[in-house]
């Protein structure tokens, strides 16, 4: 039993300083794809990722052919714009950081850009649509909101595709933003992207990442601060079932004072050759003193067969912070555990939902989208049937 | 009225360099209303006989029969077990984390009953077994047995002996690791559902100190994997004088 959890995946607490971010990486940060290597898997950023999995996003032989339909719905006030890859406004958050991010800047034809002008304050969130009808796709979209606009955006991912798909979040000053970015794939798909966040002077970004489905998805949810007093929250969930590889790699980014960040990601995985790998990379630059940030990882093997690797890397370059701290721990849920809920007259399916309930229930009442939650709670249930039945 | 029954059961467990057998014949009856002292030292088959009858899966039964009411136990699983009356307070709780007690005592107490209790009556009946039993309120939000001391574990264990009122109620050392307080509070537990007459006890210890709180109608010495010898409340003095010297000599082969 013991295998099934490899020796590293539970450092609990403790500080860990990894060697500096972008001595890990295998080339630095573009917008062209040509400035990356094809990557092999030895790499550091690669080597838990199945290769030959990607359908070619990773080595230039994945061919567009459209297949992936994005519809956005928007509520009055909100500017919705399909544009060419000349717009001066995209690529602002920041460049990509591996080659199969860099193909998809590389490859898109059109993007999306959801704009809310300043001071506008939604009451609706924006819904944006990603369904996959079997293609191979390219995407890039940019949400941006002016000074002190608050918005909800969801980003809905269904169907089956090959996608490679960039998403900018750009913060102006005081504005405030929640997105959620739902992966509820069909089992075939395959999704890469990048998420930056761009955060602007005392805004706040919120980001919900919510990972069920899918054959590989691979996601690099990133933060950056324009300006000093941002504020970001990032939680993630994930249900890692039979097969399926499931990445999430963030990087939170603190080169300017006095701004906060907290990570909260929660997977649970059942099933053979369930494999889930969380990074956790929180840079504290020397100049960015005042800065109070903590992530955390928490994983639930239901069954035998399943493998996490989860590495948070916290790496800090001055001392005049607020604080900093992580933590990443991956439990079973154990024979003796079903036991003892058994013993007490519940059905062992039930006992296994009631786990698992509770361990997402505290990081879903941190989204703060009731009808989002009650979704995902369902979501949550119908994953635990399919495996239990 | 209920009764189970225990007839030559033998249980092994999995040991390096294979099967070994832990009881060899255990025949033993409890009524409802009845409590039977278990009595014996380490290593003499007393918890296993317990985890064996609430169907721990460690364990494998190779021969004998066990039944409640004329039903099969053992074909039973451990939950179906659970819902027919019989009830194991652990001596070693498991944590689980993620599910509070106010939620694992209704999802409980739903499945032993058979549907949901009424929310109004459910919430008072759980605050005052918890007010009897000394525990504070706020454990109710905090995730089962999850930082409990050892004293807690066990007034939680009796917590929910008292709320699903089983037909058989098996404690499997309950009073280990208890300060006399805490002893005396759990006991008085123990007593307040015996009293009402519907539960057959099967109270297991090393030691005879809770049998001055829980009166015993029978006391039973078990070694070696079986009973050796039964009698009235009055073994229990001749155990507290004697040891369990005169039992161990000879009989165990371990």
């Amino acid at each position: 039993m013991a295998e099934t959890i490899p020796a590293g995946s539970t450092t609990d607490g403790v500080i860990q300083v990894g060697q500096p971010t972008d001595a890990r990486v295998s080339a630095p940060a573009s917008y062209d794809v040509a400035d990356f290597p094809v990557p092999h898997g030895r790499e550091e950023e690669w080597r838990f990722t199945p290769l030959e999995r990607l359908r070619g996003l990773h080595d230039g032989t994945a061919v567009a052919d459209g297949g992936v339909k994005v519809e956005v719905t928007a509520p009055e006030g909100v500017t919705v714009e399909t544009v060419g890859r000349d717009d001066a406004r995209l690529g602002k958050a920041g460049k990509p950081v591996d080659r199969v991010a860099a193909q998809a800047y590389s490859s898109f034809e059109k993007a999306s850009v959801v704009s809310v002008p300043k001071e506008t304050v939604l009451t609706e969130p924006v819904r944006i649509s990603v369904h996959g009808e079997g293609g191979t796709a390219f995407g890039h979209q940019l949400v941006e909101l002016g000074a002190f606009a608050e918005a909800v955006v969801v980003i809905d991912h269904t169907g089956d595709a090959t996608l490679a798909a960039n998403v900018e979040y750009v913060l102006g000053d005081g504005a405030k933003l929640t997105v959620v970015s739902i992966q509820d794939w069909a089992d075939t798909a395959v999704h890469t992207g990048q998420h930056t966040a761009l955060v602007g002077r005392d805004a706040s970004f919120k980001s919900v990442v919510v990972t069920f489905g899918g054959d590989l998805v691979r996601l690099h949810p990133r933060v950056v601060y324009g300006a000093p007093g941002g504020e970001a929250e990032l939680y993630g969930l994930y249900f890692t079932d039979n097969g399926q590889h499931q990445e999430h790699r963030l990087f939170i980014d603190h080169d300017t004072p006095h701004c906060r960040s907290n990570v909260a990601y929660k997977g649970a995985l059942q099933g053979k050759d369930a494999h889930a790998v969380w990074i956790g990379d929180v840079l504290i630059r020397a100049a960015a003193e005042g800065t109070e940030t903590y992530e955390l990882n928490r994983n639930l093997v239901l069954t035998d067969g399943a493998r996490v690797d989860s590495v948070p890397n916290l790496e800090i370059e001055t001392g005049e912070i607020v604080g900093a701290g992580h933590a990443s721990a991956t439990g079973r849920f154990e024979d003796e555990q079903l036991f003892y809920l058994m013993a007490r007259g519940i059905p062992a399916d039930e006992a296994r939902r009631l786990v698992v309930r509770g361990f997402f229930a505290e990081l879903v009442q941190q989204i703060g989208i009731p009808d989002l939650e009650e979704r995902l709670i369902a979501k949550i249930e119908a994953e635990l049937e399919a495996s239990v039945g | 009225m209920a009764t189970l029954e225990i007839h030559d059961l033998h249980v092994s467990v999995e040991a390096e360099g294979g099967p070994r057998e832990i009881l060899r014949g255990v025949d033993l009856t409890v009524k409802q209303g009845e409590t039977h002292a278990i009595m014996g030292p380490n290593g003499s088959g007393k918890s296993t006989l317990a985890y064996s009858l609430a169907g721990h899966p460690k364990y494998t039964i190779t021969g004998g029969t066990v039944t409640l009411d004329g039903e099969d136990v053992l074909e039973m699983s451990v939950d179906e077990r659970a819902r027919a009356g019989v009830f194991l307070a652990m001596q070693y709780p498991v944590e689980v984390p993620g599910v509070s007690v106010s939620n694992f005592l209704r999802t409980s107490a739903t499945a032993i009953r058979g549907e949901a209790p009424k929310l109004r009556t459910w919430v008072k009946e759980v605050k005052e077994a918890m007010q009897r039993l000394q525990i504070d309120p706020s454990f109710a939000e905090r995730n089962v047995n999850e930082g409990f001391s050892g004293g807690e574990k066990k007034r939680h264990e009796i917590l929910q002996l008292e709320l699903l009122k089983p037909a058989i109620a098996i404690l499997d050392e309950t009073d280990s690791g208890l300060d006399v307080d805490a002893l005396r509070v759990v006991s008085e537990g123990v007593n307040r559902v015996r009293e009402a007459g519907e539960v057959g006890t099967l109270l297991i210890t090393h030691y005879t100190r809770i049998l001055r709180y829980i009166k015993p109608d029978q006391v039973h010495v078990f070694a070696a994997g079986r009973i050796a010898e039964s009698g009235g409340p009055e073994l229990a003095d001749k155990l507290e004088a004697e040891g369990y010297e005169a039992y161990v000599k000879g009989g165990a082969s371990e």
